[in-house]
This record gives structure tokens, C-alpha cells and sequence, in this order.
């Protein structure tokens, strides 16, 4: 429409540069996208590969699939899948019953020292977690916490809280001053503002944070590995197990990890309106 | 229906700095239309905020309906405010926006309703539009949503800032009679802030005019404009503004334009009083009457501006060369570089200190 009629206008040679401007960047960013999804492609067509085709180089397009490694894994996943699931969704759930009320305490409503809070809760991720596993695991073993799920989820939801508090708090910042005064005007106690003003407004951004903090929780190995040994183990440290001393269980290993992303984009599929509405919340105002 | 008063109303924001309301005194008559005016900066929308309680006081106080309160909290002062950017719930739809006060104060459903029907009835909102969402109607519609979230209370005051700068300028004329037209109905006194003033002139039964946080005057439309008390408030109110020249004093008069233009005698003695050589002089453009050759300044003009019905002539005058605004008729007006001549009444021509601003023998 517009393009045409414009493009009749201007020099043929500066045509020519524009629609080939815009056919290399096209190629760029298809290449760009299938680079990055082609090791996604190739684990998941590994995953259907019996464990002797999935070891070769150049990888193998074309072969007979099989679900006998879909088998294997659920048949042997199951414990870590429940203790994945727990820790997961309890640790994002205190993460926002703490997180919320947090970030309303250093943004809507500071308390003194606002900016000191602020800076101690994304100072505990300064820390390399390697540094603080010691420490972790003497005070576990002393409060008899090893090999617990209640172990992960307070480690998850510590490991969580300061990146939420920091997102939850931007985007109670976006709320308009006026609405909470209006509010304050109309009767609303500070409670009733939180529910019926905030909460409201901020809740696309509520959706992006937990998914966020669902995903940080749902691949976390390390804790996991050092901390757990079979109580409560958890679906990273299944995926690891296809990496024994013997050598590397690539289709094992392949069908695992499709496995293991399943949740995850499901959780982020349903999500995705909230998702972009609350990261790009605030950016036009 | 309350009055309101503020009693050396005082609101500083920094230790140091100037007050944003310094010792603000005005009485507000129950059932008034009154609007605060003056520019950014002049403290106006702090005195409102004052008012609703959103802003703390720290000197003086606040009276509704006689009582102090000062250190009561918003919600009970028995007010409602229409806000700037109206504020309204986005996740609520109109009608719980509109009743969500009442919805606080615990009043049951149905009377909830009736009275939310009511005013989307006053303010002319469709009932289809009682649910819908905010994001869903226009910027005038959301103005009276928000309006409407006021009135439903039926408080003692109506608390309005700048409710019309965000429509666009044919709905703000349309609203404005409205408005004012609304709250006659209604006679609940209305405290209304603006940086306009041709909507101070045209809504207020008395308006107060702020600048630096201090009042200038508080008085009606009519005699702010024939009769303001300082220079501010003489350049301020009216459109095009007061042409404001400091001149020379001279035998009889003041030095303009290479002519003695004649003072009247009070406004002489009052200057000589004061041992002023100079003072600042106010003439409105509509007193400057287009004369042809018989008057005593003259001048070249410089640009005409056709408004239609009038035309606005930028006019530097001779010897001082002084820019002034005169109007004239819109028919036939001087073009751009020709010689103008302009006779003034000597009573329409107002005098002010040249320090002080304050208005000479007023």
C-alpha cells in the first residue's frame, strides 16, 4: 500500500539497496534462529534414536525412531519429577507471599533505609554460590536438613526472593501515584489498596516473575547435587545420571532433558501474554 | 455543604527552602465555586492536596465546615477529588470504579447501584457503559467517570485538579459549562485548581489567584480584571495579557511613546509619595483605541494577528520603542509596517510600584 506507492517514487538503485537491506537482515536473523535451535532440534531427534545411532558424527537426520529411551526415562524418573514439582512450586509460592509484601515496603510505601534493604537483598547473589556450599552444608547436616525437600525449597526461595523483589518492586513502581491516593480518598486501607489497587495492576508482572523464578528453580543443580542424595533428589540430578563413569548415555540423556523442558514450556506457553505484557511493563508509558 | 477554610496554611518541602503555600489565609462560602489559579510552581495544587489531606501541613491549619482538620485523615474528611490523570481503576469496571468509596464505607449493593446510576444518569454516561473497563472509552468519557466517582459520594466539598487539561480544546470548552453548570445543580462547594485562566474566569463565583506559594488576590472574576491589586495579577488575568511597560515619570504623567500621557491625580500623588522616578505601566489591549492620527502615541506595526472577529496588533511605539499588544476590529485592521496612532482613556490605565508590584492608588 503505502510501501508501493512510495517506492515508485523514489530511484530505482535506492529500491534496489532498501529490499536488499531488508532480505539480508531477514537472512541474518533465520540464521541466526536456526543456529540457535538446531542443538534443541538435534537433543530432541536423539531423543528417538536407540543409543548406537545417537553416538555418530556428523549427527544422523534420518534413521528408524524409537520410543525405548521415552521408556527408560519414565520409568525411572518418577521420584525426581515429584521432588522437582514440590520444590518448584513451594518455593515460588513463598516467593511471592514474601516477595510482594517486601517489594511494596521499598518502593510504594519506603520504609527508612529503603536503599540499603535494596542493595543487601541483590548483594546475597554477589556471592558465588560454590563459595557458601561449605557453610550450606554444615549448617544442613546440623539441623538435620540434608537429603530434605524442605532443604531445597528454602534454598530456592532464598535463591529467588532478591531477583523477584527487584522485578515485583519495578513494577509496583509503574503503579500511578494518584491511583493509591485516589484509593487512600475512597476509604482503602493500605491492605485494601494492595488487593484491590496493586495487585490488579501488577499482576501480569506477578505471572512473569513466578515463571521466572519457576524456571531458575526447576533447573538448579548445583544445591541440588551437593545437598540431596535420594530423598530428595531432583529431575536435574536424573539428568546427570546418564552421565555415569562408564561414558555418556546420549539418547538416555536426550530424551531426559526434551522431558525435563516439557513443564516448563507448557508453564511459559500458557503464560506468554502475561509474560510479555509484565517484562515489558513500564517501557511504554 | 461545608465552608472551608485555611488558616495560615503553611507547607514547606526542604528545610531552606521557600514554602511551596507560605501563610495561606482564604474563606471558602459554602455552596462557592472557588478557583485556585496562578502558574506552575505558584502552590496551588499543594493547597488542594492540603485540603484532601494528601499533603501534610506544617504550619497553620485546615477548616471544613468550621472544624479543624488538620491532622484528620482523608478518608474521613467527608471530600472527593477529581484527579489530573483521573486515576481511575483499570481492573474495575465504571461502575465498580464509581462505587468502590461507597463499596468502603459498607453501603449495600442495590443503594450502591441506585446511586451510581444516578450520577451516570447527572453526567450524561450511557448505562452500557457501566461495564466496561477504563482502557475502553475515550478520554472525555474516562473525565466523567472519574467525575462521577466523586459525585457519588455527595461530600461535603469537591476537590478538582485540573480536571480538563488532559481533554482537547473543543471537549474542554464543552465540559467546562458543564462542569460549572453541574455544580451549581448541586451546590456542594467546589475548591477547583487550574494554570488557565480563562477557565478560572468563566467557572469560579470567586477565584484566588497563587504565585509563590503566596496568595495575590482573592476576589471575583470581574474585579480582578478591572481592579487587580498588584502587577501579577493585573498580567495574569486576561488574554491577550496587560501590556506592562516600566516608563519614565514626567510633569502631569508618565513618558510613553514621545507624549506625556496624563495620571490621574491620586495615582501622581501616590508615586511622588513613594519617591518614584519611574513606575510600571498597565494598559489592556482592548484600551488602546485605534485612532486615526488624532491619537497621542504613536507607533509602527509590527505583526497583525486575525483572529476574525478581532485582530491583534503587536505595535512597537515611538521614542521608547515599547512593544505592545493593541486589539482592534477584525474587518479592516492596519497591515504590517504602517503608522498607527492610539488615544487611552487616562482612567483605564493602571500604575504599579516598580519594586514591589503593588498597585498605585488602587
Amino acid at each position: 500500500m503505502s510501501a508501493v506507492s512510495a517506492s515508485s517514487a523514489r530511484p530505482a538503485g535506492q529500491r534496489f539497496r532498501e529490499i536488499s537491506g531488508q532480505i539480508g537482515w531477514g537472512i541474518v536473523a533465520w540464521v541466526a534462529g536456526i543456529a540457535f535451535f538446531l542443538p534443541v532440534l538435534w537433543m530432541v531427534l536423539t531423543a528417538f534414536k536407540p543409543e548406537s545411532a545417537a553416538e555418530t558424527w556428523p549427527p544422523k537426520f534420518t534413521f528408524s525412531p524409537t520410543l525405548s529411551q521415552f521408556r527408560l526415562v519414565f520409568s525411572g524418573w518418577g521420584p525426581y519429577v515429584t521432588h522437582s514439582l514440590i520444590a518448584t512450586t513451594v518455593s515460588t509460592l513463598l516467593v511471592l507471599l514474601l516477595g510482594v509484601p517486601a517489594a511494596y515496603a521499598l518502593s510504594v510505601h519506603p520504609v527508612k533505609h529503603w536503599r540499603d534493604g535494596l542493595f543487601f537483598f541483590i548483594s546475597t547473589k554477589m556471592l558465588p554460590i560454590v563459595a557458601a556450599i561449605g557453610p550450606l552444608y554444615v549448617i544442613a547436616l546440623k539441623t538435620h536438613l540434608l537429603d530434605s525437600i524442605w532443604l531445597l525449597i528454602i534454598l530456592y526461595t532464598a535463591m529467588n526472593l532478591p531477583l523477584a523483589i527487584w522485578l515485583i518492586r519495578s513494577f509496583m513502581l509503574e503503579v500511578p501515584g494518584e491511583m493509591l491516593e485516589a484509593a487512600e480518598l475512597d476509604g482503602a486501607g493500605r491492605v485494601r489498596q494492595m488487593g484491590e489497587v496493586i495487585m490488579p495492576v501488577i499482576s501480569p508482572g506477578l505471572v512473569s516473575t513466578a515463571l521466572i523464578c519457576v524456571i531458575f528453580a526447576w533447573n538448579e543443580l548445583f544445591l541440588a547435587l551437593n545437598l540431596t542424595t535420594t530423598n530428595a533428589a531432583t529431575l536435574p540430578m536424573f539428568l546427570i545420571s546418564s552421565v555415569p563413569q562408564e561414558g555418556l548415555y546420549i539418547a538416555h540423556l536426550s530424551a531426559a532433558a526434551t522431558l525435563a523442558s516439557v513443564p516448563v514450556i507448557i508453564v511459559g506457553w500458557i503464560a506468554q501474554r502475561s509474560l510479555v505484557r509484565g517484562l515489558s511493563m513500564g517501557a511504554i508509558k | 455543604m461545608a465552608e472551608v477554610n485555611y488558616v495560615q496554611a503553611t507547607r514547606v518541602y526542604a528545610k531552606g527552602t521557600p514554602p511551596a503555600v507560605d501563610a495561606l489565609d482564604l474563606d471558602i462560602k459554602d455552596g462557592e465555586f472557588m478557583v485556585l489559579v496562578g502558574p506552575s510552581g505558584s502552590g496551588k495544587t499543594t493547597a488542594l492536596r492540603m485540603l484532601a489531606g494528601l499533603e501534610p501541613l506544617d504550619g497553620g491549619r485546615v477548616e471544613i465546615g468550621e472544624k479543624d482538620v488538620t491532622w484528620v485523615h482523608p478518608k474521613d474528611r467527608d471530600i472527593a477529588m477529581v484527579f489530573q490523570n483521573y486515576a481511575l481503576y483499570p481492573s474495575k469496571t465504571v461502575a465498580e470504579n464509581m462505587g468502590f468509596a461507597l463499596k468502603m464505607q459498607h453501603v449495600p449493593k442495590d443503594e450502591r447501584d441506585r446511586r451510581v446510576r444516578e450520577a451516570a444518569k447527572l453526567l450524561d454516561l450511557d448505562d452500557k457503559l457501566l461495564d466496561r473497563k477504563p482502557k475502553a472509552l475515550s478520554g472525555g468519557q474516562r473525565q466523567r467517570v472519574a467525575m462521577g466517582r466523586a459525585i457519588v459520594r455527595e461530600p461535603r466539598v469537591f476537590l478538582m485538579d485540573e480536571p480538563l487539561s488532559n481533554l482537547d480544546a473543543k471537549l474542554r470548552v464543552q465540559t467546562r459549562s458543564q462542569i460549572a453548570e453541574l455544580q451549581r445543580r448541586l451546590g456542594i462547594t467546589t475548591v477547583y485548581v487550574t494554570h488557565d485562566q480563562v477557565e478560572a474566569m468563566t467557572m469560579g463565583h470567586r477565584v484566588a489567584v497563587l504565585a509563590g506559594g503566596k496568595l495575590q488576590q482573592c476576589d471575583t472574576p470581574r474585579q480582578l480584571y478591572d481592579n487587580p491589586v498588584n502587577q501579577f495579577v493585573a498580567g495574569f488575568i486576561g488574554s491577550p495579557s496587560m501590556n506592562l511597560q516600566t516608563v519614565p515619570l514626567a510633569e502631569g504623567g508618565v513618558r510613553l511613546a514621545g507624549t506625556v500621557l496624563p495620571l490621574p491625580t491620586a495615582v501622581r500623588t501616590a508615586a511622588s509619595q513613594a519617591g518614584l522616578s519611574e513606575l510600571v505601566l498597565g494598559i489592556r489591549p482592548e484600551h488602546l483605541h485605534l485612532a486615526d492620527g488624532t491619537g497621542e502615541l504613536t507607533g509602527e506595526v509590527m505583526l497583525v494577528e486575525e483572529l476574525g472577529a478581532d485582530a491583534l496588533l503587536h505595535v512597537r511605539l515611538a521614542e521608547s520603542g515599547n512593544q505592545v499588544v493593541a486589539r482592534a476590529e477584525g474587518r479592516k485592521p492596519p497591515s504590517p509596517g504602517q503608522q498607527v496612532t492610539f488615544h487611552v482613556q487616562p482612567d483605564d490605565v493602571f500604575a504599579f510600584h516598580p519594586v514591589t508590584g503593588a498597585r498605585l492608588a488602587g
